[in-house]
């Protein structure tokens, strides 16, 4: 149940072919699992492996590795608070009191009807407009904590917060898992030959060129 | 939805007086957009470097000393020199992975004009014969994945990508690949190692750096989201142009994070050696000075893993040799502004935490000294404190990093600064990371922690009588 759709196998199969080496698409695939289920199973990464030809060990080795990977469910929109030192200093700590009181829930924790998981992260890159946060990577920036609040309401409600940042304007909030909405396309037709490494022996055809005039 | 309008305040940046060599299209509120980007002369210096010899477009690169902008400030041009003669293929690499503490920039660039990105990628494999490039960008950046997405499909599209690009022998394909967090992914060799699918541990270097053995084993090339924004300016306007603006030893501008307790924080694109933190600070242009009329007591000048600068350091100029021989770095060019009501060792510790949180473990003073120095500190703010702490704190960081640690401000004690960077025990330079906020606080602040110690003791001999 946990292994990946049939749609997504053709996906992660294409996403496969743009690398040299099939393992350096694990992150990208492991992305794929988790945007399928909202989290990493067992079963996924067993079937990641068997797609770029790893053990499923390997695959666990790299998924714990990294902070995003969730190895449980975690809610549908997991809300990240920055206390980095730029938000500490203009009251990331504090919101994120705030957060752990209305929610009901500590840092790490997610609410019972499985909508909200927050998170203490560290820096996330918007430091001048802090305290800032994120929810499903999607900004709020310079909160208050009644912005906090009605974020959390409009979630609730189905709508998109006006308070959070999306590449376009009105955008979703996609489930936990989603990041961007798009993706990049590449059909053999408009690439060149990617192929390992050791296929290749010579230098680039317009480097050859040029040096045989110079 | 974009309307092609002058936006004076994207989120986060703030336009300035003086020539915008990255940022130029930030005022606009579809910057990012294909449409926009040729409207503003995009892609031209690719069309201009491709009419030119790859050497050539290595020499531009190499005179205008087009200096890294991830941290370590390396030239480009020199970089790119040192992949071996013959051996093929070569990879680009760019490190969009941005997270040291206080640093935005990347991401806004990635955000807000990703054409420009991609074209300086195209610029750089054309020169030096790359023919695949990796775009690393930094696994919490939804919105800045969405937008290359749509850019480099628009490129391809246009054949501005691919095979034979533009109707020339040139061809190379650009993937976007995206992390899942991790800091020490940003360190290049972790990068590589998390590129190729593993868990994102640095590599032990020398002897080997990435532009001889990187991916796969091949020469690879890892640069700077920042620095391959400049290429297409450079290309456009050439190398004496470039050096107009700067300094001698560090031509152009760069993009600085202003954070913290500063009236107007933002991101702006300043000439490099000619503004200083002072401007930054107080100048009407910048940050219009300190919040609620308070002072200044310290500040962070180049991201988290430097050592701090206080007030009588507000003239330095924004360049990397100045900066570097006050026993501090340019860095990333995160610049967190701390009022007198900031706790130093609250502030220290957070800081260190960071570097606990995101020590990979590879090596033991790295992942047993972090952990322990945030410990440490963890207890004194607690008011637990014991009388050896400082010393066992001090004692800690030089397992990590040997020897006098660079601090800046001690010319009042009558100490010289040691300069940057610190030696190391460890793989990479995180671990000596973390030493740098405990030096800093620890020699100007003492007092502060030897309060809290002293209250911690006082309180605790109460209550055993
Ligand atoms: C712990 C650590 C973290 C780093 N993080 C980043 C980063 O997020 N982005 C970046 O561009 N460089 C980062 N660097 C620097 C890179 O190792 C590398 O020097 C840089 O990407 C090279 O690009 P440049 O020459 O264009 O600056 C980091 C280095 C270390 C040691
Ligand atoms: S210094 Fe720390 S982060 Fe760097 S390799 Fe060693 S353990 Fe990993």
């Amino acid at each position: 149940m946990s292994r990946l759709s049939d749609a997504n196998v053709a996906l992660a199969k294409d996403i496969i072919r743009r690398y040299p080496r099939p393992k350096s698409a694990l992150i990208p695939l492991l992305h794929l699992a988790q945007e399928q289920e909202g989290w990493v199973s067992d079963e996924a990464m067993a079937h990641l492996g068997e797609l770029v030809g790893v053990t499923a060990a390997e695959v666990r080795g790299t998924c714990t590795f990294y902070e995003m990977f969730k190895l449980h469910p975690v809610g549908k929109y997991m809300v990240n608070i920055c206390t980095n030192i730029a938000c500490q200093l203009l009251g990331g700590e504090e919101l994120l009191h705030h957060a752990e009181q209305t929610l009901g829930i500590r840092a790490g924790g997610t609410t019972n009807d499985g909508l909200f998981t927050i998170e203490d992260v560290e820096c996330i890159a918007a430091c001048t407009e802090a305290p800032c946060i994120q929810v499903n990577y999607r900004f709020g920036l310079r909160l208050t904590h009644d912005d906090f609040d009605d974020i959390i309401a409009a979630l609730r409600a189905g709508n998109t917060p006006e308070k959070l940042i999306t590449a376009n304007p009105g955008e979703v909030i996609p489930s936990h898992g989603t990041l961007g909405l798009s993706r990049q396309v590449m059909t053999e037709v408009q690439t060149t030959h990617i192929v390992a490494p050791e296929q290749v022996t010579e230098a680039p055809v317009w480097l050859a060129t040029s040096s045989k005039d110079s | 939805m974009a309307t092609g309008q002058y936006v004076p305040h994207a989120p986060g940046y703030v336009d300035s007086p003086g020539e915008k060599i990255v940022t130029s299209r930030f005022v606009y509120d579809d910057s990012y957009t294909l449409e926009r980007y040729e409207a503003t002369g995009g892609y031209e210096g690719f069309k201009a470097a491709l009419q030119k010899a790859p050497d050539d477009v290595h020499s531009i690169t190499r005179d205008a000393t087009l200096l890294g902008r991830g941290g370590a400030g390396f030239p480009a041009g020199i970089k790119w020199g040192f992949c071996p003669d013959d051996v093929w293929p070569r990879y680009l690499v760019v490190n969009g992975d941005e997270s040291e503490p206080g640093t935005y920039k990347d991401r806004l660039l990635m955000e807000l004009d990703p054409h420009q990105l991609i074209e300086g990628c195209l610029i750089a494999c054309y020169a030096i014969g790359l023919t695949q490039c990796f775009l690393y960008v930094r696994g919490e950046m939804a919105v800045a994945q969405q937008r290359i997405a749509d850019a480099l499909n628009e490129a391809y599209a246009k054949g501005y990508i691919g095979q034979n690009v533009l109707g020339t022998d040139f061809s190379v394909d650009i993937v976007l690949h995206w992390g899942a967090g991790a800091y020490i992914v940003g360190e290049e060799t972790a990068l590589i190692e998390s590129l190729e699918g593993n868990r994102g541990m640095p590599r032990l270097k020398p002897p080997f750096f990435p532009a001889a053995v990187g991916l796969y084993g091949q020469p690879t090339i890892v640069n700077n989201v920042e620095t391959l924004s400049n290429l297409p300016w450079l290309m456009n306007n050439g190398a004496d142009k470039y050096k107009e603006f700067g300094s001698e030893t560090s031509p152009g501008t760069r993009m600085f994070a202003v954070s913290g307790q500063v009236k107007r924080p933002g991101v702006y694109e300043v000439e490099q050696g000619v503004t200083t933190y002072e401007d930054l600070i107080y100048g009407n242009d910048y940050c219009q000075g300190m919040l609620d009329g308070r002072e200044l007591k310290m500040f962070v000048p180049g991201g988290g893993s430097a050592p701090w600068l206080f007030p009588e350091h507000v003239k330095l100029p924004l360049e990397a040799r100045p900066v570097g021989a006050a026993g501090t770095m340019l860095g990333s060019g995160a610049i967190v502004i701390m009022d007198d009501t900031t706790d130093a060792v609250k502030a220290c510790l957070r800081i260190v935490r960071f570097f606990a949180r995101e020590s990979c473990g590879k090596c033991a003073p790295c992942r047993e000294g972090t952990s322990w120095e945030e410990k440490i500190l963890q207890r004194i703010l607690d008011g637990h404190g014991r009388p050896g702490d400082l010393d066992l704190l001090l004692d800690i960081g030089d397992n990590i990093s040997p020897g006098p640690y660079p601090v800046a401000g001690f010319e009042a004690e009558g100490l010289e600064p040691v300069p940057f960077p610190p030696r190391q025990t460890t793989i990479c330079p995180l671990g000596p990371s973390s030493v740098a906020p405990i030096t800093s606080a620890l020699r100007r602040f003492r007092h502060e922690f030897e309060a809290k110690i002293a209250a911690a003791n006082e309180t605790s001999v109460e209550v055993i009588a």
